[in-house]
């Protein structure tokens, strides 16, 4: 095992607000490897583009970083990302329209991003361009088109060849085919997943849809109301769910090979919980099936790939 | 199946106008152009039954299902709901409160489709005011009361501005709503695609159990195939206004006839699909990325 690409480690997010601290993000730790795709999977609020947001340097004020370490290649990056940011991380959004600066061509926002990061003379970054168009997919002669004379599927293609033009060791892709049809939320995973492969770049994939990480994910962490859950290889994960939130999850996925309309589907009672009300101890337990008295009275430890007391006593699987 | 359909759409159509204004149109010499967002399209549903369309952003199912509740007005075809008919060329669009009062809606946005200034209980007598269906404060208040417990709400919620409520309570109260006039039919445009997959099960079961409970009729409208397994007895697919496809829902799903169905289950995420999709080969039909 080489030493990992970014390593972050004990990470907490906290929002003051005049009344009290909501805790946003509880010691998360987690590593990536150089040509991995890492997935983030939780439901609204449970922290997944926060943790992208920590990594980037972008929370929002009053949000900081309370506590941890976020190293890229060893390099300690919590207190200021904003010399990787770019350069050596790059960001997906979800919406592709509101990534593009619409009054200017697709063109010149490439060049400008290569020209900025690689220090490229204009007609080599021009050059750069057309082939990076050519990587994602879309016709060198549209170079000079502007965002909203494309498609959703293709806008979001562009934002992935700007995210890829620096050459960054790593992307992060926060929900970004959520606002995209199936049938092209297909086609830009694959894309998106094929091109860090060729590159060795790795990804982090933050979703709310398990189905996309089964497909797109190499290693998959689970998150709920700001903590860790549930990590492994996706393969297993997917397999044998350990965390009674993954197999919730799961479950109340509608799987297209297994139901009909005679289906009631599993559902997990209740609602993912505020940040100014979090339950005590582990913070699923007001939802949870399995639930025994200790797990309202102290939080379980993330060990072995899972955070709950079901599994404290034995792990089975490394995680 | 005894009798006629519940409801019967036949050939319905509607075109917007998506030329430029008539000034840039005389100095650059184009013509009007036309789009054809539903193009003849029918199909029927039986009573206590749900019809699901499916189909792509752009492909003309929220048109439909505005049409048949009335807030659009077709271009050409006839809808009939129990009976009488609702819309057809020669008649346009009829009126008649008697109708309306048995159909309703469901949309997808629970965060814009409730008055952020009413209390629920507000929001829920509406529909009760406006057919005049009880007068009494008193039966008023027990009925908002009943309609909150029916969708698993308390009936101290009715006092509550919907802010106060996450999306899956808000989609509950959506459905009150809706239930409030006493409907036979409701139109779910996408009711579940705002909400989170634990909430999205929660809300399906519970239109599942309303349906078995009030002998309900559905419209449902959805861009996910596997929802759609889930709720739909017969399934329509649609493409650029057109339907494609229509079977019953087991016959569709286990032996898709059109390649557009078939691409769609395919780029459905599966969790079964991992090795599948993982070397990079993806579904594709070719015109499906548009221009």
């Amino acid at each position: 095992m080489t030493a990992p690409l970014l390593e972050v480690t004990d990470l907490s997010v906290e929002f003051p607000l005049r009344r009290q601290r909501l805790q946003a993000l509880d010691r998360i730790s987690f590593t990536l490897q150089a040509g991995e795709v890492l997935g983030f999977v939780g439901e609204s609020g449970a922290g997944k583009s926060l943790t992208g947001a920590a990594i980037m340097g972008l929370l929002e004020p009053p949000g900081h970083i309370t506590g941890g370490s976020i190293r890229l290649n060893g390099r300690h990056i919590e207190k200021d990302a904003s010399t990787a940011r770019g350069r050596e991380v790059g960001m997906i959004f979800q919406d592709p329209l509101t990534s593009l600066n619409p009054l200017r061509t697709v063109g010149d926002q490439l060049v400008e991003t290569i020209q900025l990061h690689l220090g490229l003379s204009g007609e080599a970054a021009a050059a750069r361009a057309v082939e990076l168009l050519d990587e994602v997919g879309i016709d060198r002669s549209r170079i000079n088109a502007y965002p909203h004379e494309f498609s959703g599927g293709m806008r979001q293609r562009i934002v992935i060849a700007l995210a890829l033009a620096p050459e960054p060791k790593l992307i992060i892709a926060d929900e970004p085919t959520t606002a995209l049809d199936v049938s092209i939320q297909a086609q830009v995973l694959a894309l998106l997943r094929r091109l860090c492969k060729e590159r060795g770049a790795a990804v982090i994939l933050i979703t709310h849809d398990m189905g996309v990480i089964a497909e797109t994910t190499d290693r998959v962490a689970v998150l709920y109301a700001g903590r860790l859950v549930e990590t492994g290889r996706t393969g297993e994960v997917i397999a044998a769910p350990r965390h009674p939130y993954t197999r919730g999850l799961m479950a109340s996925t509608p799987n297209l090979d297994a139901v009909s309309v005679d289906t009631v589907l599993p559902q997990i009672p209740g609602s993912m919980p505020s940040l100014a009300a979090l339950p005590t101890g582990c913070r699923f337990h007001p939802r949870c099936r399995d639930a025994r008295p200790v797990c309202q009275g102290e939080a379980p430890d993330f060990e072995n790939g899972v955070a709950c007391h079901l599994y404290a006593d034995a792990g089975r699987r490394a995680g | 199946m005894t009798g006629a359909p519940y409801v019967s759409v036949a050939d319905l159509s509607r075109h917007f106008d998506i030329s430029e204004p008539l000034l840039a149109r005389l100095i650059s010499g184009q013509k009007r152009r036309v789009l054809t967002a539903v193009d003849k399209v029918s199909f029927t549903i039986d009573k206590g039954q749900t019809y699901a369309l499916v189909g792509e952003s752009g492909s003309g199912k929220s048109t439909i299902a505005r049409m048949i509740v009335g807030l659009e007005t077709p271009d050409s075809g006839r809808i009939g709901i129990d009976g009488k008919t609702v819309f057809d060329e020669a008649g346009g669009q009829t009126q008649d409160a008697g109708l309306r009062q048995k159909l309703q809606m469901v949309f997808q946005s629970p965060y814009s489709s409730l008055n952020p200034r009413w209390r629920v209980g507000d929001i829920l007598l509406e529909p009760i005011r406006a057919f005049r269906l009880i007068d009494d404060h008193d039966l008023q208040q027990a009925r908002v009361r009943e309609l909150l417990e029916q969708v698993g709400m308390s009936a101290q919620d009715a006092t509550r501005y919907p802010h106060e409520f996450s999306g899956g309570q808000r989609q509950r109260i959506s459905i009150a709503r809706a239930l409030a006039s006493n409907p036979q039919f409701i139109v779910c445009d996408e009711p579940t695609s705002a909400l989170d997959v634990s909430v999205q099960a929660q809300v399906l079961n519970l239109l599942k159990q309303l349906q078995r409970d009030l002998q309900l009729t559905y419209l449902f409208i959805s861009h996910d195939m596997a929802v759609v397994r889930v709720m739909a007895h017969r399934i329509g697919v649609l493409k650029d206004g057109r339907l494609v496809e229509e079977n019953a829902a087991d016959e569709l799903i286990d032996s898709p006839q059109d390649p557009y169905t078939r691409m769609l289950m395919d780029s459905t995420p599966r969790f079964a699909g991992g090795a599948r999709r993982q070397d990079g080969s993806a579904p594709t039909f070719s015109s499906a990325d548009g221009i």
